[in-house]
């Protein structure tokens, strides 16, 4: 495909060509620069970010699956971007997360990606929020970016979304968890999925008590039955309250413009990582002495 | 310049009823070890879901997996769905339990490579991964 008929695919909202457009984003690939120019600003900045976080099992892809249905009620054209790790053994992937949506499959405005971390430090955020504006640009209002919650790179990129929900499940542990690893923190809305299983109740009081701790506005919790479908119009409800708060109050501005600071230094590691890696292997270091040393003389130099 | 990483990405997917997916996840594992980036879709899907999902995760090529007998249909109207979807540049390799009569048959009718029991699992893999360079310098 020639980047004008690439170009004028994406004008004309193709799949196969939004398709390639992110493809060439996370290949690092030269066309992306005009590729990302070329994108209407305008539906990239009204379109709402949802970011859905949550550990292995807790019900993610089965409550996106839902909550697609129910947009799609309301005619709304979807974006999906489901992360899941790349091996870091191989380098490989099992990016399985369209099983849960496959209903969605054949519908011409549910947008779907799968994308693997690739092992890269910080770049996945770079990559993801050029799929966000390619799929924002071909006129998905909602676009969701789904990612198992552990790890620092997927927490990047739930700086992407304008609101954060975190799915828990009973049975994977308990709320000790939550607090470990920091999730709570970012989360706008926590949801207890399987609310129909032994424990959701305990779960959700349990969350409640630990945001509440110290803070003025505790954190919602909404429980939901994804596989059935149930709470996930009170969990809309709640996502679009809190998206009109945000956007009177100037805090979803406010994220946004934290969010465009960290794709951009993304961009400036994954510009800059292979020239330094050159350097520093041209230089031929001696194993012996301060690496840090080392970095500032290098970054020194001009 | 930023660092370029092509990835083989690749679909596995059951077309059809058949509910077997023993080998499809075999294969779908076989290739994630051996570096690729495996979109799964599951069991008892339509050639249309199937062809749908393909172009939009831009993989490099489809493997279909059927243990049921119906592969003389399902195969060759994914080829189809894949044309219909503005993809035909996109292989398709097969397997399952595969009488050689029909093999010719399937080859005939695009599928680029057929599997059957037995086939050791690194002719498997660079079978997949010859068609995957050649879509992405086609």
């Amino acid at each position: 495909m020639t980047i004008d008929r690439l170009l004028e695919g994406l004008r004309q909202r193709d799949p196969r060509a939004i398709g390639r457009a992110i493809s060439l984003v996370e290949n690092g690939d030269e066309s992306a620069e005009i590729i990302l120019s070329s994108l209407d600003e305008n539906l990239v900045s009204q379109a709402t970010i949802l970011g859905i976080t949550g550990p292995p099992g807790a019900g993610k892809s089965t409550l996106t699956n839902e909550i697609i249905a129910k947009l799609r009620h309301q005619e709304e054209r979807i974006g999906i971007i489901a992360i899941d790790p790349s091996s870091p053994i191989s380098g490989g992937a099992i990016l399985g997360d369209r099983i849960r949506m496959m209903q969605h499959a054949t519908d011409k405005d549910v947008v779907m990606r799968s994308m693997a971390t690739r092992g890269r430090l910080g770049g996945l955020c770079a990559t993801a929020g050029a799929a966000v504006r390619i799929m924002a640009s071909c006129g998905c209002s909602t676009i969701i970016i789904e990612t198992v919650g552990v790890g620092q790179s997927e927490m990047d990129i739930i700086r992407l979304a304008d609101i954060t929900i975190l799915v828990m499940a009973p049975g994977l542990g308990d709320e000790i968890q939550a607090m470990k690893a920091g999730l709570l923190e970012v989360a706008d809305i926590l949801v207890v999925n399987k609310a129909d299983c032994k424990g959701a109740d305990i779960l959700a009081m349990d969350l409640e008590a630990v945001t509440r701790k110290g803070s003025a506005t505790p954190t919602q919790v909404c429980m939901t039955v994804a596989t059935e479908g149930k709470g996930v119009t009170e969990l809309l409800d709640r996502i679009d309250k809190l998206d009109s708060e945000h956007r009177d109050s100037g805090e979803r501005q406010k994220r946004r413009r934290g969010a465009h600071n960290q794709e951009v230094l993304d961009w400036c590691l994954e510009i800059l990582r292979p020239q330094l890696l050159d350097k520093i292997i041209k230089r031929k270091l001696s194993v012996l002495g301060d690496p840090r040393l080392k970095a500032k003389k290098i970054l020194e130099e001009k | 310049m930023t660092e370029k990483i092509k990835k083989n990405r690749v679909l596995v997917g059951k077309p059809g009823l058949d509910g077997h997916d023993r080998g499809a996840k075999f294969i779908a594992q076989a290739l994630r070890d051996a570096g690729f980036e495996v979109v799964y879709t599951g069991i008892r899907r339509s050639p249309e879901e199937i062809a749908a999902a393909a172009v939009q995760e831009d993989v490099d090529a489809v493997g279909l997996s059927s243990l049921s007998g119906a592969h003389m249909r399902l195969f060759p109207a994914v080829v189809e769905a894949l044309a219909k979807a503005g993809a035909p540049d996109i292989p398709v390799l097969g397997g399952g339990v595969i009488p050689e009569e029909d093999i010719i048959e399937l080859k005939a009718a695009g599928i680029v490579e057929i599997f059957t029991p037995g086939t050791p699992i690194d002719t498997i893999i660079s079978a997949y991964r010859d068609a995957c360079e050649k879509k992405s310098t086609g």
